[in-house]
């Protein structure tokens, strides 16, 4: 991005929409399918207008039948066509699970590396917004658990612009978890964004003292929390993950060695997280370099609760990170 | 020259056992027919051989186990084209199997497992892995840094702090020696393994009760018995008693039973050599359920003699022994008579099994409230199912009948047990 | 309102009839062959045969054509051969060598070869329908007339994603022929236990879909129930269901005791047996005799044998390469 680039005003749902916008024209084979992409104009908004533009062949409304429609994406990627797949939810993507985990997942290797699946699924994931325990999942970490698929978490309006067209690009399949909170986020981007590599974490702060590691939407709250800690004297890095599988071990070893501290947060249940994953390689790669144990802020182990003060108190906050980092370095949070 | 070996059949089966052998040296066999019925311990199937001939030799005999691939018999094969099949080759014990894909990636030393905290520990300190580090390279005495970390852990500015003034004798506990990492924690004491006692103990009940249906011809009978005399006596009788000596209602039916037998005395005794030898003594054994499962029926001596409260203590301390494992034998092979009482278990009749040499078995179920009819009136009474499981041998329905009728009647007159 | 099965025209073309039968042997033969290869641990894990049900897929794949394309179960050595998967490559497949058409990595339940689209060897009972959706959904996008033949079990009906498939077929008008080969089992289940309506192609029917039983004993009627729903199916009219009402007279899987079974009601339906039936059809036509029968099991026997030869022959993967087909030609995580 040249600094005299053009900028414009953009939120992260019209980012979104741009990329897939952007992919349907470029390439013939892409097509969009799920529950209500078409006539509703998409569950968050996403994919309004896309339907006057490209017709109903090619954004394809689904009955619910996302067991049905998730494989018959796996049955289109291998048989020539590129189709963005969208679950409405991660809560959902449940009734599908055996379509991506029996199928495409191991279809290339099943068939000793005959037959590539070049899917994309897209999927909404994350709480926040008082939609309770059926409806707040997330399980993007618990995605990332399966070998042979890709997993990525755009947080900021680049990423939600520029990982679309590269997943498509790539011929195996590839999970997009965009959180629920994130759509409204606005901010400025620059006017020729586009595809960006989807294998590499980014430092989004640079720092000194410690690492706070995150991903998608509490993001955020950690460069938020990171501002507040600056102004205590400790000067916190923010590296965002962006891709959860695979993982971007070198970034996190790296950013961990220069800060000596750790504390990784993830909106996921606490036992059995991404979080737990990162922090046995934190250990296993950058021991002798750690000051202090590695910390987790999770989500608290409870279905989410629809009360807001029950759910924001389940959630990861920024005071939350704050607290955990004063406490890490000495003071009494 | 044919082989049959023991085949695979089925993903997990690693041995199998030739429960019957359906050809013997001489049947003439052709493929595809059904030659013996193996048992793999999931499930018993009957098993075809794929040549055609005749059986020389049976090597494995039916009810011995062998591993999958051995040799079985042997068949002399009459020139038919069967292919050159692979199992020409007898050297085909074991299954081939590709080169375990061993785990690649680099095996780190086993994980002690650890503590997750390091409690009561009050002589070691904490260091973390980074001011070890530093401590080493700036060759810093860790037995003299003050640790400001959490729980006082030292931490790299601890060490360099260190480092610049001048060192002073810390108070602080010895830290010799770098520590080696994390202490191993002492290897658990391996555990007694109560599963292995408890599947051993089902085994001997399986066997016994086995053994009971297969020799004992069991006829049945029940009966349903108005209890509401005697729990009324019973709570009065309670009342009266301190907490520590009051009677659990099962004593009552103890005590029914043993006086019964002195009316039908061919419930009271032992089946040996083949005739029925009745016994003087009434030791009732009672069924009591071991904590991991299984159940046990040590006797309670001379119930027909003993008072209530008698027959509770004694009730209570074999319920206690059971529980420890501490029976004597006598107490094992002593019972006359038993009874089983499952009524705490929600059940509201049971039909036992006799423990032999024994003839009889007497069920107590659950008391429920039932509708019942007495004189010309209908009301709701606490109902009890008693039930009879007696050794035809040495009883009949209608002796047993009177027995039950006995049993009945005697917990009407509870004052009197 | 049954439908009455299809029954076939007696009259068949002398040389057509005699491949019949040749493709059935064919399939017997094989299938007698890896049973016992099994027994001697040669083929291991899960091996389920075709035995008794050879009419079907012999009928059925003849309304096939290079281009279409084949899901099938983990019941499918029978259509691998026949869709020209070769002898070879499926029995070093079994003995997991990797000369295999998967290269060892799928053995007897997930044989794919891409070069005759062949797509599985799927082992997820009902897992391979939304594939086949998905495959023919790219084919009409792409303005292909290509007809993909999904097979599948009487067991799939019960399972969510055959009403979701089945809806989304004839909704948006798929080229699929679904070939249900109805053999009344479930593993263990019987039909008349797992169904209220065992009638499947009334079921069927009732998604606004064209339907027919079909008499999967006979390979004539197979075969002409198939072209005649092919040709409706290639046209463009949408999608067809076939029940081919068959029988296996071997267990679920080498071994299950067969308890669900009567021994009796297996007898009955082995006097229907496919080959013996059509056989002494074609003996009483004076079309054949026992020599050409005889020079039919003979070269099927060679085949089998150069099959077992070349298994025996075969290599085994070595375990470096074990992650090779996590992610294609990339980096793996």
């Amino acid at each position: 991005m040249s600094p005299d680039s053009q900028k414009v005003r953009i939120t992260y749902r019209e980012a979104m929409r741009q990329a897939i916008r952007d992919a349907l024209i470029r390439d013939p084979r892409v097509f969009l399918m799920g529950e209500d992409v078409g006539a509703y104009g998409g569950c968050y908004a996403v994919s309004k207008g896309l339907l006057e533009e490209f017709g109903p062949e090619r954004i394809r409304d689904t009955p619910l039948s996302e067991s049905a429609f998730v494989g018959a994406g796996i049955g289109a990627a291998m048989n020539g066509m590129r189709p963005i797949v969208e679950i409405m939810t991660v809560n959902f993507s449940l009734l599908a699970l055996d379509q991506i985990v029996n199928n495409a997942a191991t279809i290339l290797h099943m068939s000793g590396g005959q037959i590539n699946i070049p899917l994309v699924i897209r999927m909404t994931t994350g709480a926040g917004r008082q939609l309770a325990a059926q409806h707040s999942h997330s399980l993007e970490g618990w995605y990332a658990h399966i070998p042979c698929i890709k997993v990525l978490a755009p947080a900021t309006l680049e990423d939600a612009r520029g990982m679309l067209w590269t997943a498509l690009e790539d011929p195996d399949p590839v999970l997009i978890f965009e959180h629920g909170t994130l759509y409204n986020m606005e901010g400025e981007m620059a006017a020729d964004a586009g595809a960006v590599e989807i294998s590499k974490a980014a430092v989004r702060r640079a720092g000194t003292d410690v690492s706070l590691i995150t991903y998608g939407g509490t993001l955020g709250k950690t460069i938020e929390a990171a501002e507040q800690l600056a102004a205590s004297g400790v000067d916190a890095e923010v590296v965002d993950l962006r891709t959860l599988r695979p993982l971007d071990t070198e970034t996190i070893l790296d950013s961990v060695t220069r800060t000596h501290r750790a504390v990784i947060i993830d909106e996921g249940w606490r036992s059995g997280s991404i979080s737990a994953e990162i922090s046995a390689r934190i250990m296993e790669g950058a021991f002798y370099e750690l000051d202090l144990p590695v910390e987790r802020i999770c989500s608290a182990e409870v279905p989410m609760p629809y009360a807001k003060h029950l759910e924001d108190a389940a959630l990861p906050q920024a005071s939350t990170i704050v607290a955990t980092v004063t406490r890490m370095m000495g003071g009494h949070g | 020259m044919a082989d049959f070996l023991m085949p695979s059949l089925g993903a997990d089966m690693e041995a199998g056992t030739v429960l019957q052998w359906l050809v013997k040296p001489g049947d003439a066999v052709k493929r595809g027919d059904i030659v013996a019925v193996i048992d793999t311990e999931k499930a018993t199937i009957e098993v075809e051989i794929f040549q055609t001939g005749v059986i020389q030799k049976i090597l494995v005999p039916e009810g011995e186990k062998v591993p999958v691939g051995t040799l079985l018999a042997v068949l002399a094969v009459d020139g038919e084209v069967a292919a050159a099949a692979p199992e020409a080759k007898p050297a085909v014990r074991a299954p081939i199997v590709p080169a375990p894909a061993a785990p690649t990636p680099p095996v780190a030393p086993p994980i002690v497992p650890q503590p997750a905290r390091e409690v009561a520990a009050p002589h070691r300190a904490r260091i973390s892995p980074l001011a070890m580090r530093v401590a080493m390279e700036l060759k810093v005495d860790l037995a003299t840094v003050k640790g400001t970390g959490p729980e006082g852990a030292i931490t790299k500015a601890d060490v360099e702090r260190a480092a610049k003034a001048p060192p002073t004798p810390a108070p602080a506990p010895r830290v010799a020696a770098p520590i080696e990492g994390p202490a191993p924690a002492a290897p658990p004491k391996p555990v007694v393994a109560p599963i292995d006692r408890s599947a051993a103990m089902r085994k001997v009940i399986a066997a016994a009760m086995a053994r009971s249906k297969r020799e004992i011809p069991h006829y049945y009978l029940g009966n349903h018995i108005d209890m509401s005399k005697a729990m009324g006596w019973l709570q009065a009788e309670n009342l009266k008693r301190p907490v520590t000596e009051r009677l659990l209602y099962s004593v009552l039916l103890l005590k029914a039973v043993a006086l019964a037998t002195h009316e039908i005395p061919e419930m009271n005794g032992f089946w040996i050599d083949g005739a029925f030898k009745p016994s003087e003594a009434v030791h009732v054994g009672v069924a009591i359920s071991i904590r991991r499962g299984g159940l046990i029926a040590p006797a309670i001596h001379d119930v027909d003699k003993k008072s209530l409260g008698e027959i509770m203590l004694s009730l209570r301390d074999l319920v206690k022994r059971v529980r420890a494992g501490v029976l004597r034998s006598s107490e094992i092979a002593d019972a006359t008579i038993t009874v089983t009482s499952l009524g705490d278990n929600g059940v509201e009749s049971v039909f036992g099994v006799i423990y032999p040499p024994q003839v009889a078995l007497v069920g107590f179920g659950k008391i429920v409230e039932r509708p019942w009819a007495s004189g010309a009136m209908v009301g709701a009474r606490p109902v009890m199912m008693a039930s009879l499981s007696g050794d035809h041998r040495a009883s009949d329905g209608h002796r047993g009948a009177l027995f039950l009728a006995a049993i009945e009647r005697l917990l009407q007159e509870p004052e009197k047990l | 309102m049954a439908l009455q099965p299809t029954i076939a025209t007696p009259n068949v073309d002398a040389g057509h009839a005699i491949a019949l039968l040749r493709d059935m042997v064919r399939i017997r033969r094989f299938e007698e062959k890896a049973a016992e290869l099994y027994s001697a641990s040669k083929i291991r894990g899960f091996l389920h045969l075709y035995i008794g049900e050879e009419a079907v897929a012999v009928g059925a794949m003849r309304a096939l054509g290079p281009e279409d394309a084949v899901v099938a179960t983990y019941r499918e050595h029978g259509h691998a051969l026949l869709r020209g998967v070769s002898a070879d490559s499926i029995m070093a497949e079994m003995y997991g060598k990797q000369e295999g058409c998967s290269r060892g990595r799928g053995g007897s339940m997930h044989l794919f070869d891409a070069r005759v689209r062949f797509y599985g060897g799927n082992a997820i009972v009902g897992g391979g329908l939304p594939l086949a959706i998905g495959i023919a959904l790219a084919d009409k996008l792409q303005h292909h007339q290509r007809v993909t033949a999904c097979f599948f079990g009487d067991g799939a009906v019960a399972e969510g994603e055959f009403h979701e498939c089945m809806n989304l077929a004839a909704q948006w008008k798929l080229p699929v022929l679904l070939c249900c080969e109805n053999n009344l089992y479930a593993m263990g289940t019987a039909l008349r236990r797992a169904q209220s309506q065992t009638d499947l192609s009334l079921k069927a029917a009732a998604y606004e879909m064209a339907s027919w039983p079909v008499d999967g004993m006979d390979v004539v009627a197979c075969e002409q129930a198939a072209q005649r729903a092919a040709l409706a199916v290639r046209s463009g009219e949408g999608p067809c269901f076939l029940e081919f009402r068959t029988y296996r007279f071997r267990a679920h899987s080498m071994y299950d005791p067969q308890l669900y079974r009567d021994k009796r009601e297996v007898e009955e339906w082995k006097k229907r047996d496919p080959i013996a039936t059509f056989r002494s059809r074609l003996t009483t036509q004076g079309v054949l005799d026992d020599a050409s029968m005889k020079r039919i099991e003979d070269e099927v026997a060679l085949e089998i044998e150069k099959a077992i030869a070349f298994a025996e022959a075969g290599t085994w993967e070595p375990t470096k390469d074990l992650a090779r087909f996590a992610y294609s030609g990339k980096k793996p995580a």
